[in-house]
């Protein structure tokens, strides 16, 4: 199991925990208000953006350029900024924290 | 086997100029082909207006002539058009409940039910049609018959069968609004149309004519668009049982498929704006008070963004597809069409029928340049039970 731990936009902090999927679809399992997930993960909706916690980018890694394209054009981007739906569940993410962007 | 098939008209404009040019009705317009160009038009709203004060410019073709209320919220401009969107955003996503989603199912399985029954059905009028107009019932929280009344309008609610705008039919649908506005006042209930009248805006409520603006918009922007799935869903899997085998099998690929057909359909061609200031797109002149349009349907087949653009890729990993639109005004219907094709998906993958095209009259749009098929004006088909 890996822990996943989310603030929303109301300063609100939620931990779950999930195995296996995108972190987009643990959000949404577990409503995390803000990640809505709307396109289910194929990038062409960014409900699902999150600011990665500096510490964690590099094990996140960068978005890809289809990603990038995507989040240049949405509301509160930054250098931290990803599509949730784009970073699969991993061992490596125990602990990672994300801050739901809209 | 290619009667499903949706050809791509825009490709060598869209390589070669990276736009089109259409005139309409002497108000001619710029069609972005681009994928990159389409998202970032549709993100520069002070640029490129929705909101202008010619009501009916931005659609293609212009309904300038035909119509004098303003539809809410397509046709207003941030920052009152994102304070008309929040009082019915969490209204538009009921599709996500489960009761919602229940009901839904019922209705697409009784109808599926009925035209396996049936010798030979046409889709567009016997299917697609009483399926958006039942499931419209559910968008507005309304009695189930009143989908009756609208199945009556026949398909073409704007369109008449040999002009493309008819103000006459477009009547019919006004005054059926207003009737039902006055009854929701006269008699408050859960429905959108209460909702609506009993809605805080800027610290007044709404007026019968922004009230009738959402429902006008919510009737027209979800009835062609949804006729049109449907209609290509069915000649699609009739012309590839393989898919639908693979989707029973693998459920799971659903919510991929749902998203790549819209891409390949992109029932919305495209819809325009008006440039509020001379500049350029994609690097050619577009004058002040002149029309653009973004044009989904060739971004969607955009090769420098998709792989294999015109298949049909079921799974298909990263779909950045523009066919619910782009930033602001993406569709606000969109989780209505989604689950109701995805309902569709799984009673039709559940009843794997064969299904069989018998005849088809394809629709072709007319953008001067370009001649789009978007769909059918009339399908025949077979359902058959294979177990
Ligand atoms: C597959 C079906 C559908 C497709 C492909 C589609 C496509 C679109 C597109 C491309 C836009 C953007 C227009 C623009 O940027 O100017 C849009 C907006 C809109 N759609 Fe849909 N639509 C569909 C179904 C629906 C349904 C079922 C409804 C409601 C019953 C609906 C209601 C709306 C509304 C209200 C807007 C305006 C949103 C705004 O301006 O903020 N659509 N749609
Ligand atoms: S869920 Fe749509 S882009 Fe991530």
């Amino acid at each position: 199991m890996v822990k996943i731990t989310f603030i929303t936009q109301e300063n609100e902090t939620i931990t779950v925990e999930g195995n296996s999927g995108s972190i987009m679809e643990l959000a949404v399992n577990n409503t995390i208000k803000g990640i809505d997930g709307d396109c289910g993960g194929v990038c062409s909706c960014a409900t699902c953006h999150v600011h990665v916690a500096p510490e964690y980018m590099e094990v996140v890694g960068p978005p890809s350029e289809i990603e990038n394209d995507m989040l240049e054009l949405d509301d509160n981007v930054t250098e931290y900024s990803r599509l949730s739906c784009q970073i699969p569940l991993k061992e490596t993410l125990d602990g990672i924290v994300l801050k739901v962007a809209n | 086997m290619d009667k499903s098939q949706l050809n791509d008209p825009f490709e060598k404009a869209r390589l070669e100029k990276g736009i089109g040019h259409m005139n309409d009705q002497g108000d001619p317009v710029q069609m972005l082909l681009r994928l990159k160009d389409v998202r970032k038009a549709a993100h520069q709203w002070k640029n490129f207006q929705s909101g202008g004060e010619d009501i009916g410019r931005i659609v293609v073709p212009s309904e300038e002539k035909i119509r004098d209320i303003r539809q809410i919220p397509f046709e207003v401009d941030p920052p009152e058009h994102g304070e008309y969107r929040a009082l019915v955003e969490a209204w538009f996503k009921r599709p996500l409940e489960d009761e919602y989603q229940e009901k839904l199912h019922k209705q697409i399985q009784s109808l599926i039910d009925r035209v396996l029954q049936m010798d030979s059905v046409e889709v567009v009028s016997e299917l697609a049609l009483p399926l958006q107009s039942r499931a419209l019932t559910l968008l507005l929280n309304i009695p189930y018959e009143e989908a009756e009344t609208w199945i009556g309008w026949g398909t073409h609610v704007f369109r008449s069968e040999d002009t493309a705008l008819d103000g006459d039919k477009a009547n019919i649908l006004y005054k059926y609004i207003d009737a039902q506005i006055d009854k929701a006042i006269a008699d408050p209930g859960e429905d959108l149309y209460s909702v609506l009248l009993d809605a805080d805006f800027q610290g007044r409520k709404l007026t019968k004519e922004e009230v009738k603006g959402v429902m006008i918009l919510t009737f027209a922007g979800g009835r062609d668009t949804v006729i049109n799935v449907v209609t290509n869903t069915i000649a699609y899997f009739a012309e590839h049982p393989e898919s639908l085998n693979r989707l029973k099998k693998e459920p799971e690929v659903i919510g991929k498929a749902v998203e790549e057909l819209v891409r390949y359909f992109s029932p919305l061609t495209h819809m325009g704006r008006v440039v509020t200031a001379d500049t350029h797109v994609c690097e050619h002149a577009a004058k002040a008070n002149s029309r653009i349009s973004l044009c989904w349907a060739s971004a969607n087949r955009d090769a420098s963004v998709f792989e294999q653009p015109n298949e049909v890729v079921l799974d298909r990993k990263m779909n950045p597809h523009v066919a619910f639109g782009f930033s602001h005004h993406k569709c606000l219907g969109a989780t209505h069409a989604r689950q109701i094709l995805k309902t569709l998906i799984t009673v039709l993958a559940d009843k794997s029928p064969e299904i069989s095209i018998l005849d088809a009259k394809e629709n072709i749009e007319d953008l001067d340049q370009f001649k789009r098929k978007v769909g059918f004006n009339s399908l025949h088909v077979q359902f058959k039970y294979t177990t």
